[in-house]
């Protein structure tokens, strides 16, 4: 295996509705500086893979046009996934391992603000028995909610506690959407949304985007002091039918996190929980020791940009390498509802 | 994308400015393509069409509700179709007060995984229910069929409380 960093990171303010920018408008100065951050140009760069949505952005294809923002010409080598950026850093990472690369540019983004959202997120569900149903997503993901309670694994007030944690934590997040909480008395005093979820159970409606450059070996060592070293990274994906699988756990997470090497020594974890049931599900399957700081971004509850919320958890914790403050660190992105497919990245610092 | 008929102060396309001249397009989310459903699939939504339900036999002998092609733990092709009831438990629910396009039932209700008797796993689908105070998990549900089917999930027009036995 060859050595591959994160180098650089880059987000932008993650907002409600980003109305008067387009897509390309929006991740420009997102995706300039990440490479100004290793003072490198699109010429130094010799993949670059995104994530994005088309049902989202409401056009197909139309991940191309972003690549305006990128610089194209002269021709560059690209790729693109309909998934989270993780995804993306994912085949950026085994074009490097290929020997096909040794720099990658990986960005990923969405506009979701012009559509209904929760509806929107209907049309990724299979289309002959739940599709017709047009489910929206924030109901979706109670049918979990509601089986981890009549479990007994969660409680109203746990969730409402992850609430308040995360999005207290986000004070400290200068990109982050929903910065401070009241306390969870309060919270637990608000109506329900979506019986069992109450808003502070649901993540905020996010535009935004990430970029990140990945450098092998001696390149890594170049371009910056202390490179955020991918040590192992792995996904898997549990069945797309709901009720054939046990909701109240999330095996694919365990089986990523095992092949990533995850042996719950971290200083720092950065999960992707859209939903506050969902991080309880998502620790337990990576299986931390305690004293692991999560999520001290605020996480998906702070700002869930779609597509591009899970590649920024990798960002977060190669932030922190990066910087000093943590030496090894743990992230985790989902993809699909109800956590249905998993990425677990181990990152850490040293040569 | 067929144009409405916006009248004669548009019919040539020209805009002349003002704000009763902006350029509008409705945007419509769709899937415009046919498919075929396949022995599985398609046996089960054609027996929708004749109001009874199927399942399939999983390696392990258990019920999969819908059917699935593949054995969900070994990948196996599976074959035996299995007629399940039409009456049926709640095992998770959530409730919809925002009534979006194209939902079965359009009025509050409750979103519902449903295991049909006979059956091991569990449907999505909607239960018609006064509030959420009348669900929970547990209750006995039976299916509300469309008026007029035409093979598909929507066959089932929703699930109802069946007589407060719970």
């Amino acid at each position: 295996m060859r050595d591959v960093a994160i180098v650089s990171v880059a987000q932008g303010e993650h907002r409600r509705a980003a109305g008067e920018l387009n897509e390309v408008e929006m991740v420009e100065p997102i995706l300039r500086e990440a490479l100004d951050g290793v003072g490198v140009t699109i010429a130094d760069i010799d993949f670059t893979c995104s994530g994005s949505s088309d049902y989202l952005a409401g056009q197909a294809f139309s991940f191309v046009m972003t690549l305006d923002a990128v610089g194209a010409w002269p021709p560059i080598v690209e790729s693109h996934v309909e998934m989270d950026g993780a995804w993306a850093l994912y085949e950026a990472w085994l074009k490097i391992q290929t020997g096909a690369a040794d720099t990658a540019f990986v960005y990923s983004y969405s506009k979701a603000s012009p559509g209904d959202l929760p509806r929107v997120m209907s049309r990724m569900l299979d289309p002959y028995y739940v599709g017709p149903l047009w489910p929206d997503s924030i109901a979706y993901a109670g049918l979990q909610a509601r089986a981890m309670l009549d479990a007994g694994i969660t409680s109203e007030r746990r969730m409402a506690e992850v609430a308040y944690r995360n999005r207290e934590s986000a004070r400290s997040n200068p990109n982050a959407q929903v910065v401070g909480s009241p306390s969870v008395d309060e919270l637990l005093a608000a109506p329900m949304l979506s019986d069992p979820l109450r808003l502070h159970d649901c993540p905020p409606i996010s535009d935004g985007g990430v970029a990140v450059v990945l450098a092998a070996g001696d390149r890594a060592r170049d371009l910056v002091e202390r490179p955020a070293w991918i040590r192992g990274i792995d996904h898997r994906i549990d069945s797309h039918q709901i009720g054939a699988r046990d909701l109240t756990s999330a095996p694919s997470v365990a089986l990523a996190a095992q092949h990533a090497g995850v042996d719950g020594a971290f200083d720092v974890a950065e999960v992707h929980a859209p939903f506050t049931h969902q991080e309880q599900l998502v620790l337990d399957g990576l299986g931390l020791a305690d004293g692991v700081d999560v999520n001290p971004s605020g996480g998906a509850l702070a700002a869930n940009p779609m597509m591009a919320a899970g590649l920024i958890r990798l960002g977060e914790v190669a932030n922190r390498i990066m910087d000093g403050s943590a030496g090894r660190g743990v992230a985790h992105a989902t993809a699909g509802h109800l956590l249905q497919q998993n990425l677990v990245c181990v990152l850490e610092g040293g040569e | 994308m067929a144009a409405d008929d916006d009248g004669p102060d548009t019919a040539g396309g020209a805009s002349g400015g003002g704000d009763g001249d902006l350029l509008r397009a409705p945007l419509v989310i769709e899937y415009p393509f046919n498919r075929t459903t396949g022995p599985v699939v398609g046996a089960f939504v054609t027996a929708l069409r004749n109001r009874t339900v199927l399942g399939i036999r999983a390696a392990d002998g258990r019920v999969v509700c819908p059917p699935v092609e593949y054995d969900p733990q070994t990948g196996a092709p599976l074959h035996e179709l299995v007629e399940v009831s039409d009456t049926g438990t709640i095992t998770s629910w959530s409730w919809v007060d925002r009534i979006r396009e194209g939902q079965p039932v359009q009025s509050p209700h409750a979103l519902a995984l449903i295991r049909l008797d006979g059956a091991d796993t569990a449907m999505l689908h909607v239960v018609d229910a006064p509030g959420p105070e009348a669900v929970s998990t547990g209750a006995r549900v039976r299916i509300r069929w469309a008026d007029e089917p035409t093979g598909a999930i929507t066959d089932i027009a929703c699930f109802e409380l069946d007589g407060g036995a719970s």
